[in-house]
């Protein structure tokens, strides 16, 4: 089974509640078939501009196309978007078939064909045996389940997904996702999925849109965004970040650098210079040595406290200014480090660290 | 629900027992006074039952009072089906309007409110002199006195009782449910009719079974818009206990009435159960 996929093109949304903007100017291509993932804390506008794609809500203002067709004024019952709903959103007084069989019903598929195509994906999302039960009946992983094949049902070219994993504990969640994933790449449907789960974005997303108070801050691929984010907000929501404030910001031979406690750090190049920047590195992408770095950047700290998280530990540390580091070493190397005494160099290589505005 | 255990059992009923005491002596006890009457007025034996049975009078006021039931339940279910979605889901202002239209007639007396209508319908009432003073009519239309004008009063008391339940039953239904079947792309009559109509069914069969057990017990409405000729059974009960000394067959009507609603009640409430559990279809 394969779906003609549609890409949509956002041109400055809008969206208005009263006084309060909800969205401002949003601009988006979303590619026909991309599993494209809208990331924000809550009250970002994440939900608001899916339910605007699906046609539940109108735009204030902006332009919505699909495949270049102007669909701003369509309704949602005409754009016939799959949608899955937090919670499910499923029909308590109809059965397993009975729900997955009403968007082919709507559409005046014949009986024939609707039992054969409600049969196939009720084997293509593992429910065989769960036909006749009501939704009630079954576990929060299998609701999901029929959610899912009742939104892929009638084909449509846009699967649109809001937090549809919150309900779930962590494992089955993980499978669940794995889940998702595969379907998205047997239907070749583009996926629009929404949550404020940043791992959840890296690790199921094809690309990722970041919201923030009603403004979309930055999209691309999720290595993209989260090693090269444009701004401290999108830097920090995507996992924890070190930020050195750094002064004379100027471009060397290496790329951009800056002065931190006396010191010139480098980074790859960056169009802001003069003046203040804040250098951000990953706590993953720093190591610890007892000598300062013959090449890569390097800065004196000491020691302030560990976390044990099992595969990894956790170092906290504080420069001589009182600037907080945070490294993260697999536990084994992390013993040895401990083992040096307080004192050490916190290092990490020029392509690792990336200038960020001061003010973002 | 069970108790756990022993020490709260014992507040539970003491909490409880006023109620029970309130209703085995005010209406427990003079019920037994009334089925012992049936059975021993004017002498011992069942013979009110075998004229209860075989009158053709008294079968016909059951018959009359069960069709005027049914109509008015009908009409109030379905007039309040359609109130109360405006009320649950209308605008605002949608709302505060039906709120004043439902519940203030609910405050004001039974009495009150059926000599209204006969103030509005009556031969010299507003609406027929109205009319005649257009010149619309002749002469007055007899719009009192029947069985329209009982179940007309009927329904406009019995409405706001219907509108408790369906409200309840229509504010559980999930918005999301219904933004899905949208989504799917069903047309708004097709929502209803397959998604919002049946999730609200158990409010619907809630308010069917209180609004058809308070209709077949009424007696100042049809009393008074009926005028002695829609008489329905609480009327001839009245009839046989007051105005003519025959107090057996009275009290035998009251205790048939009571046993029908009862098997009325215990047949819907246990439908009821299976629309709820949803093992039913």
């Amino acid at each position: 089974m394969t779906t003609r996929a549609v890409g949509i093109q956002a041109i400055g949304i809008g969206k208005s509640f009263g006084h309060f903007e909800a969205l401002r100017d949003i601009s988006l291509d979303i590619a026909p078939g991309e599993f494209l993932t809208l990331l924000g804390p809550s009250g970002s506008g994440k939900t608001t501009f899916l339910m605007l794609l699906a046609g539940f809500q109108a735009a204030s203002t902006g332009r919505l196309l699909s495949d270049g067709i102007d669909i701003t004024n369509s309704r949602a019952e005409d754009r016939s978007f799959g949608m899955v709903f937090q919670g499910y959103a499923l029909f308590p007084h109809k059965s397993v078939a009975q729900n997955i069989a009403f968007p082919l019903q709507v559409r005046g598929v014949g009986r024939e064909e609707i039992a054969r195509r409600v049969d196939a994906i009720i084997a293509r999302v593992g429910l065989v045996g769960h036909e006749k039960k009501r939704p009630a009946m079954l576990s929060g992983g299998q609701q999901q389940r029929v959610a899912l094949a009742r939104a892929l049902v009638f084909e449509p070219p846009v699967l649109l997904l809001d937090e549809p994993f919150s309900a779930l504990d962590k494992h089955l969640r993980g499978r669940m996702q794995e889940e998702v994933a595969r379907l998205h790449g047997e239907f070749g449907t583009t996926f629009v999925f929404v949550t404020h789960d940043q791992s959840e974005a890296l690790s199921l997303s094809s690309r990722i849109a970041i919201f923030n108070n009603g403004r979309l801050l930055q999209a691309g691929a999720p290595r993209d965004i989260y090693e090269r984010p444009q701004s401290r907000f999108v830097a920090e929501f995507l996992g924890e970040i070190n930020l050195l404030p750094v002064a004379e910001v100027g471009h060397c031979s290496l790329g951009t650098s800056g002065l931190f406690e006396g010191m010139r750090l480098r980074a790859p190049r960056h169009e802001h210079v003069g003046g203040r920047a804040m250098l951000a590195v990953r706590p993953e992408h720093m190591s610890v040595s007892a000598e300062p770095p013959s090449e890569g950047n390097g800065v004196a700290a000491r020691l302030a406290n560990t976390t044990y998280l099992g595969a990894a530990m956790r170092l906290a540390f504080a420069t001589r200014s009182g600037t907080p580091l945070t490294v993260t070493l697999p536990s084994e190397v992390a013993g040895r480090v401990l083992a040096r005494g307080p004192d050490v160099w916190v290092t990490w290589s020029f392509d690792n660290g990336f200038l960020l505005p001061e003010q973002s | 629900m069970m108790m756990r255990n022993r020490s709260a059992l014992w507040p539970a009923l003491a909490l409880t027992a006023p109620l029970v005491l309130f209703l085995a002596c005010a209406y427990a006890l003079p019920f037994l006074g009334v089925a012992l009457w049936s059975v021993t007025l004017p002498e011992l034996g069942t013979g009110q039952y075998q004229r209860l049975v075989g009158d053709p009078l008294v079968l016909s006021v059951f018959l009359r009072t069960f069709r005027i039931c049914l109509v008015v339940t009908v009409v109030a279910v379905a007039a309040a089906y359609a109130i109360t979605y405006v009320w649950v889901r209308g605008s605002r202002l949608q709302r505060r309007i039906l709120e004043i239209c439902i519940f203030v007639p609910f405050w004001i007396s039974l009495l009150t409110r059926a000599f209204g209508w006969l103030a509005l319908l009556s031969n010299r009432g507003l609406f027929n002199s109205w009319m005649q003073a257009l010149g619309l009519i002749d002469s007055p239309l007899a719009l009192v006195r029947n069985e329209p004008s009982v179940i007309a009063g009927m329904v406009h008391v019995l409405i706001p009782f219907a509108v408790l339940p369906l409200a309840s039953a229509m504010r559980a239904v999930d918005e999301r449910v219904l933004l899905a079947a949208r989504g799917m792309g069903a047309s708004r009559l097709r929502i209803f009719w397959s998604v919002f109509l049946p999730l609200t069914l158990p409010g619907v069969i809630g308010a069917t079974l209180i609004v058809f057990v308070f209709s077949l017990g009424f007696f100042v409405t049809p009393a008074i818009l009926g005028g002695g000729r829609s008489i329905m059974v609480a009327e001839l009960v009245y009839l046989r206990m007051f105005q003519s000394p025959d107090w057996g067959l009275g009290a035998a009507i009251s205790v048939a009435l009571v046993l029908i609603v009862a098997a009325l009640m215990a047949l819907l409430s246990r439908f009821a159960a299976l629309a709820l559990t949803g093992s039913g279809k």
